[in-house]
Order: C-alpha cells, then sequence, then structure tokens
C-alpha cells in the first residue's frame, strides 16, 4: 500500500461510514428495540435517549455520501442507479423514521403513538437491513460491464450472502443499541435493557460466526489483502478481543466501557471490510476487470487535494461539536416538557 | 412518459417538495437570533416565552426538511447517474462542503436548542441559536454554489470523450465565485429571509385577529415586520443584479423572461401575459422597450432574443415566462404588503385594521410560492441543459434504471409526501392553537 491521495480518501470516507456505522447504528439498534418496551413512558424513554443526538449521527450518512459523490464519483453513480429499488426503500424507511421521532409524542392518542412507534421501528429494522444487505453485495460482489454499470437486477441484490450480511448487521446494531439504553436508564427498562444486551451480544456473535466462516469459505478476495500483509492480522485479533470484552465490561457494571467496546467492534468490522476491499470499491463478480478501483472511479487529483484541504479544516470542528453535544446530554435520560 | 420525463417530474416534485421547509429554516433561524438576542438583553419573560415558542415550530420544520433532504442527496446517483459522473468532480465537492460545514453545525446545536434549556447556560443556549442559524445560511451558501455553477461553469476543464467525458476543477475558487453565485446567493438568502418573516407575521396576526397572546403577537409581527421590509426590499436589488447576470450569461433564459424573440431588437417588459410559442407571439400588457433599459439602461438597445438559439436549445418559453412573472408580482406586492405595515404601525393603528391583519394571515403563503416559481424560473429556464452549455439533461440520465423503477418510486414519493404535508400542516396548526406558553417563568439555568 502506498499512502498517495487515492489510498487517503478511501480511509476517510471509510472512516466517515465507520463513524455513521458507530453513531447511527446504536440509534438504529435503539429503533429495532423500541417494541420490546412496553409503556408510553419506557417508550418514550427509549426516544429520548437519541432525542438530542439521532439527527447528527445520521449526518455522517449524508456527508459520507457526499465525498463519495466528490472523491469517486463513479462509485456514486454506479451503486447509487444499479441499486435504484434498494436506495428508495432506504430512503423511505429514513424518511419515516425520522418523522416517527418527531411526530410521535406531538399527540396524546394511543392509536396514533401505536402506528408511529411501530413506523419508528420498522423504520430502523428496515434500514439496518438494506445497509447490510448493501453492504454484503459490495463484499461479495455484484456484475459490472465494461462501462461499469451495474448489469444484475434488483432480486439479484436479494442474495443469501447479502441478506447474511443485513441480519448479522441487525445483530450488531442490537447489541450496541442495547447496551446505550443501559447506560442512559435505570430502574426497571435497565434491568430490561440488560436483558436486551445480553441476548442481543449471543446473537450477534452466532451471526458473527457464521459470516466468517462463509466469508472464508465462498468469498476468498476479502482475504486476499491479509494474507499477503500478515501483520494486518492483528485486526480481526483486535475485533474478536473487542467482541470479548463487551459482555466481560457489562458483567462488571462498567456499562460505559462496555460501549467502548461495542464502538470499538464495530469500527474493527469497519476497517476489516475496509482492508479486504482495498484497493476495490465495487468488486465486480463475474468479470473482475470490470472492477471500480480506488484509481479508475476516483476524481482528478486536484479535487481529492482541495477536498482533503475541506476535510482537514472541517473535520476537527465536527468531532469537537459531536463530543460537545454528548457530553451536554451525559447522564440517565429524563422525560421533560419539551422531550419527544 | 419515458423514464427520462418520470425522473424529470420526481427530481422537480422532491425538491419543490422539500424546499417548503429549508427557505423556513433559514428564514425562522434569522428570526430566532433577534428574538433570543432580545431576551438576553433585556431578561424580559415575554422574549423568553416567544423564542420558545418559535424553537417549537422550528424544530418541527427542521425534522421535516432532513427528512425529505436525504433524499435530494440519494437522488443525484440514483436518477442521474450520467450526469454525477459528469459533475461529481466539481459539484461533488460543494456537496461534501456542504455536509462537513454546514449539516454538522445545524444538527449539533439544533440537539442544544431544542432539548438543552435546562442543560446549558442562556449565553451557550444564545451561541447555539446563533450556530444553527449560520449552519442553515452555510447550508443555503453551498447548494446555491454548486446550483450556481451548474448555470455559470467556471473554474473547470472538460476531459476525456464520450461516456469518459467529465468536467474537472482547475481552480476551486474561480468554480466557488462562478458568475452567478453571489446574486444568487443573496437571491436565495432574501427568498428565505421573507419566507420566515411572512409566517411570523401570519401567525401573529392570526392571534391579534383572534384576540389572544396579544402582548406576544404585536411584538412578533413588530420584529418579523423589519426583517421582512429590509428583505423585500434588498431583494428587488438583488432581483434585478440577477437578471442583468442571466442576460450575460445565459441569454436564452433571459429572452424567455420575456417571451423576447426578434433577435437584436429592443426588447419589451411584459406585466403580464401569453406566449404562443409556435408563432413566437406574446399577448398580453406591455411596457415597450423596458427589458431594454433594465438589462443595458437604454430603451433602444437591442437585446439577445430567442431566434439566436435553435429551437431545440431553447426552454420551454411560456412555463419560464409564466413563473418569472409569477416572482416578480409577488415580490412587488411583499413590497406593497411590507411597507403599508410600517405606515400602519407608524401611524399605531397596524392592531385594529381588521381587513388588513387578514391579508396579513394568507401572506404567508406569498413568499412559499415566490420561492418555489422562482426556482421554476431558473431550472427550467436553463433547459435543455442541467449544465449549461456542456451537459444536456437528456444526457444525464442514469442507465440501468427503468421506467417501472421510476414509476414506483414517484408513486411513493406522492402518496408519502401527501401524507407528510397533511401531518405537517395539522401538527403546526396544533401548535399554533396551543399558542406560546407565556406563564413558565425563564426556568433557572445551569451555572
Amino acid at each position: 500500500m502506498n499512502l498517495d491521495l487515492n489510498t487517503i480518501w478511501f480511509i476517510v470516507i471509510g472512516a466517515l461510514f465507520a463513524g455513521y456505522a458507530i453513531l447511527d447504528g446504536f440509534d438504529l439498534g435503539v429503533g429495532a428495540l423500541h417494541l420490546f418496551a412496553r409503556t408510553d413512558v419506557e417508550r418514550r424513554l427509549m426516544l429520548n435517549s437519541i432525542g438530542p443526538v439521532w439527527d447528527g449521527n445520521e449526518v455522517w450518512l449524508v456527508t459520507g455520501g457526499g465525498a463519495l459523490f466528490a472523491a469517486f464519483p463513479e462509485v456514486y453513480a454506479t451503486v447509487f442507479s444499479g441499486f435504484y429499488m434498494a436506495f428508495m426503500l432506504l430512503l423511505f424507511a429514513l424518511i419515516f423514521r425520522a418523522v416517527a421521532i418527531e411526530f410521535r409524542s406531538k399527540r396524546p392518542g394511543t392509536k396514533w403513538r401505536a402506528a408511529w412507534d411501530i413506523s419508528f421501528s420498522v423504520a430502523s429494522i428496515v434500514s439496518t437491513l438494506l445497509i447490510g444487505i448493501a453492504l454484503g453485495n459490495i463484499v461479495y460482489g455484484i456484475p459490472l460491464d465494461t462501462g461499469h454499470e451495474f448489469a444484475g437486477s434488483f432480486l439479484s441484490l436479494l442474495n443469501p450472502y447479502a441478506l447474511l450480511m443485513g441480519v448479522t448487521t441487525l445483530g450488531l446494531f442490537v447489541m450496541h443499541g442495547a447496551i446505550y439504553i443501559v447506560i442512559k436508564t435505570e430502574g426497571e427498562l435497565n434491568v430490561k435493557a440488560r436483558l436486551w444486551a445480553r441476548n442481543g451480544i449471543i446473537f450477534f456473535v452466532l451471526m458473527y460466526t457464521v459470516t466468517t466462516m462463509v466469508t472464508l469459505l465462498y468469498v476468498p478476495h476479502m482475504t486476499e489483502y491479509i494474507r499477503v500483509h500478515p501483520v494486518l492480522f492483528a485486526v480481526p485479533v483486535l475485533n474478536v478481543l473487542a467482541i470479548a470484552n463487551i459482555p466481560r465490561q457489562l458483567h462488571h457494571g462498567r456499562e460505559f466501557r462496555a460501549f467502548l467496546s461495542s464502538c470499538a467492534a464495530v469500527f474493527a468490522l469497519l476497517a476489516l471490510f475496509g482492508i479486504g476491499m482495498y484497493p476495490d470499491m465495487v468488486y465486480s463478480s463475474p468479470s473482475a476487470e470490470n472492477s471500480l478501483t480506488i484509481y479508475n472511479a476516483a476524481s482528478s487529483v486536484q479535487t481529492l487535494r482541495i477536498m482533503l484541504i475541506i476535510a482537514a479544516m472541517g473535520m476537527p470542528l465536527v468531532l469537537a461539536y459531536t463530543i460537545s453535544v454528548y457530553w451536554i446530554f451525559r447522564g440517565k435520560v429524563k422525560v421533560e416538557p419539551h422531550s419527544y | 412518459m419515458d423514464v427520462l420525463t418520470l425522473s424529470r417530474l420526481q427530481f422537480a416534485f422532491t425538491i419543490g417538495f422539500h424546499y417548503i421547509f429549508p427557505v423556513l429554516s433559514v428564514g425562522l433561524g434569522l428570526l430566532l437570533v433577534v428574538m433570543e438576542a432580545l431576551y438576553l438583553k433585556t431578561r424580559l419573560p415575554l422574549y423568553h416565552a416567544m423564542t420558545r415558542f418559535w424553537v417549537k415550530v422550528f424544530g418541527l420544520v427542521f425534522a421535516l426538511g432532513v427528512a425529505t433532504g436525504i433524499v435530494m442527496e440519494f437522488q443525484f446517483g440514483t436518477n442521474w447517474s450520467a450526469y454525477s459522473r459528469y459533475v461529481g468532480d466539481v459539484f461533488g465537492s460543494a456537496l461534501a462542503a456542504e455536509g462537513i460545514f454546514a449539516f454538522f453545525l445545524e444538527s449539533g446545536f439544533l440537539a442544544i436548542l431544542l432539548f438543552g434549556w435546562n442543560k446549558v447556560g442562556p449565553k451557550l443556549h444564545f451561541f447555539s441559536t446563533v450556530m444553527v442559524a449560520l449552519g442553515a445560511h452555510f447550508s443555503a451558501i453551498w447548494i446555491v454554489v454548486a446550483n450556481s455553477w451548474q448555470q455559470t461553469p467556471a473554474g473547470h476543464h472538460i476531459v476525456g470523450t464520450g461516456t469518459a467525458m467529465r468536467a474537472e476543477i482547475v481552480d476551486f475558487w474561480e468554480m466557488v465565485l462562478n458568475p452567478s453565485s453571489l446574486d444568487r446567493v443573496w437571491h436565495v438568502f432574501m427568498g428565505c429571509w421573507q419566507a420566515g418573516a411572512f409566517f411570523v407575521i401570519s401567525v401573529s396576526a392570526w392571534y391579534l385577529l383572534r384576540k389572544r397572546h396579544h402582548e406576544f403577537a404585536r411584538v412578533s409581527m413588530k420584529i418579523a415586520l423589519v426583517v421582512a421590509v429590509i428583505a423585500s426590499m434588498l431583494q428587488l436589488v438583488s432581483g434585478h443584479s440577477s437578471a442583468q447576470n442571466v442576460a450575460e450569461f445565459q441569454p436564452a433564459k433571459l429572452a424567455a423572461f420575456e417571451g423576447h424573440y426578434a433577435t437584436d431588437a429592443p426588447a419589451d417588459m411584459y406585466l403580464f401575459g401569453w406566449v404562443d410559442e409556435s408563432s413566437g407571439v406574446v399577448h398580453g400588457l406591455k411596457l415597450p422597450g423596458m427589458l431594454s433599459f433594465l438589462v443595458h439602461g437604454d430603451a433602444g438597445a437591442p437585446v439577445t432574443g430567442l431566434q439566436s438559439f435553435p429551437p431545440e436549445l431553447r426552454p420551454p418559453v411560456n412555463i419560464v415566462f409564466q413563473a418569472y412573472h409569477l416572482m416578480v408580482a409577488i415580490g412587488l406586492l411583499l413590497i406593497a404588503i411590507s411597507c403599508l405595515g410600517l405606515l400602519f404601525w407608524w401611524r399605531k393603528t397596524l392592531f385594529d385594521r381588521r381587513r388588513f391583519l387578514w391579508l396579513l394571515v394568507a401572506s404567508v403563503l406569498l413568499p412559499q410560492v415566490a420561492n418555489q416559481v422562482g426556482w421554476i424560473t431558473a431550472e427550467v429556464g436553463r433547459q435543455p441543459y442541467t449544465v449549461y452549455g456542456l451537459l444536456k439533461t437528456s444526457e444525464s440520465l442514469s442507465q440501468v434504471v427503468t421506467r417501472g423503477q421510476v414509476m414506483i418510486s414517484i408513486i411513493a414519493f406522492g402518496l408519502i409526501y401527501v401524507m407528510l404535508f397533511v401531518l405537517f400542516i395539522y401538527l403546526l396548526n396544533e401548535k399554533i392553537q396551543a399558542g406560546p406558553d407565556e406563564q413558565v417563568e425563564p426556568e433557572r439555568h445551569r451555572a
């Protein structure tokens, strides 16, 4: 690997999507678990635990999309047009999710609230599955023609490997979200959330094991880079250690550390994904020679350089606001008059 | 309908619907800054109640803006992938800059604005309000810069051939400060300020007519009226300057504004009219030579007409003509309404003129309509191009997306957006009916 501008941008985009997975990952997980909270107060606590931050978390996806458009327009164009129906579904799910959070507690009616509760939870689950399915297809490879256009169909995107990755992602986010709820709540809901976290960990570890085995057997190109650069074997090892550390920290009552471990696990998974793909961005299968790489899909050197300056100026500010907001809203969540 | 027409309709519908909300976020953002600044200065509970009420409304507007905005970010890639490949190097940078500099700023501080009343002190809360308003304005700057590059491309060069042809940045600042950027950013800002100001004016007038929240309504109305007068006056200046810019850089669009066909002849300005595109005749009431005068300062000076362009390179003339004339008419009407309001205020009769107050209640729709038809003028006037003079709309489409797929998505957007709009109006009405919470004393802020 030589650290040229294209590689740096591959890493920056990876970091933006990792930021998205770590941050929106837990609020999607909270959404997936939402219907397991039974009373109105519990559901409001769930919503308000993510209330001040979910919107900022989603900005990581928007900015990641924008950065992909700017740095690798070929990837943006091929993937977004090729996965047309999948992205439309994701958009509809994200719209429903956003308005469900905003609308739910605006009216007292039980039917009104139940309808938005279901919208919120279903939209969170569907978004998560679709993100996982998209990731699964990118990992497994999709058919591209010589003009780098997608040559498959919507149904071909729903292949077993992609579905497996969708369910694994759901497991990951449910685990991640459950630990977040443990941190943010007290009393009965906290007891429930601990149970969700325990089951979430078990479910995720099972799915993770299966996905890893299937990937090793059927997607050999993903392990190629690590085999050639054995030092990178540290990443999957750290990944396993981070996952193993989660139940350990929870057992000792150190929820925050468990959450950090969960963040580290999400990050390590994304890092594994990046290492496996590099230097491809969209792997073409069959006809690997049609793959989009960080070179044939990139913008001009001039643009990559300008964008790097923009990112170098902007990202420290972004991290500063993000950390400040999380700090200001730290501690157990309470329902107040201006809450959701 | 073919896939091109459907994709164009979908883009027009989704961006038009989205654009209801950001104009209010930008405009209300400015008013919130004024209101909370007054609170910090005077510490009067009235200003506190006012800020809190409009923050609640702002939260609802912002949520709809976010929900419908994410669609726009993805839609370039889903429906217009050939366009995305062509412009990514240039347009993508502006879009990414919007994300990094504007969206994070807005969403981060919005959390404090909405939920931070008891978590931070009044000064930090005010700072957050300023940052949210600034973020909304930054967002407008970057997206209008990106759009202006499509209108008057600059700072780039074209590389490659055939489907691999694309624009690449040569000079970033020349791209950002392309010939129409500044005029158009200013024009959009004023449109947003008008939308925010007339929104506050409308709700305040309603309370005055219903004899509710009297003090709150009077003060809100005065603040918004000042903003409305300033924005409406400046809008006249920026509108004129924008039109001169169009005359210089997009002559076909300017000619379409007034249905001016004859090449190199003095041009008239119509108060209203109807363009017969087949014969190139406009039926209506005109001011002879007025367009020549506004563009060149001389009523006899020639203006390039549509006949200078082959028919396939002309925009749809009548749509542009009508949209443009409606925008200008509303612009003038808003100046009249806001100045009349100022006059009545000075004569101390503003709050007793029931018919005028009813007019103010309805006035909320005017800037919204003007903003919509203004964008129709700009975007339809640019046709048949997506990037003026470089890339045609018909060449911008995704190759792999089928008619059936776009048909499904456009129907789904239609249903979902109608539902969202109904719910938005319903919840907005509930908030307005509930009114400001004037009893609540400013809560004890944590030091």
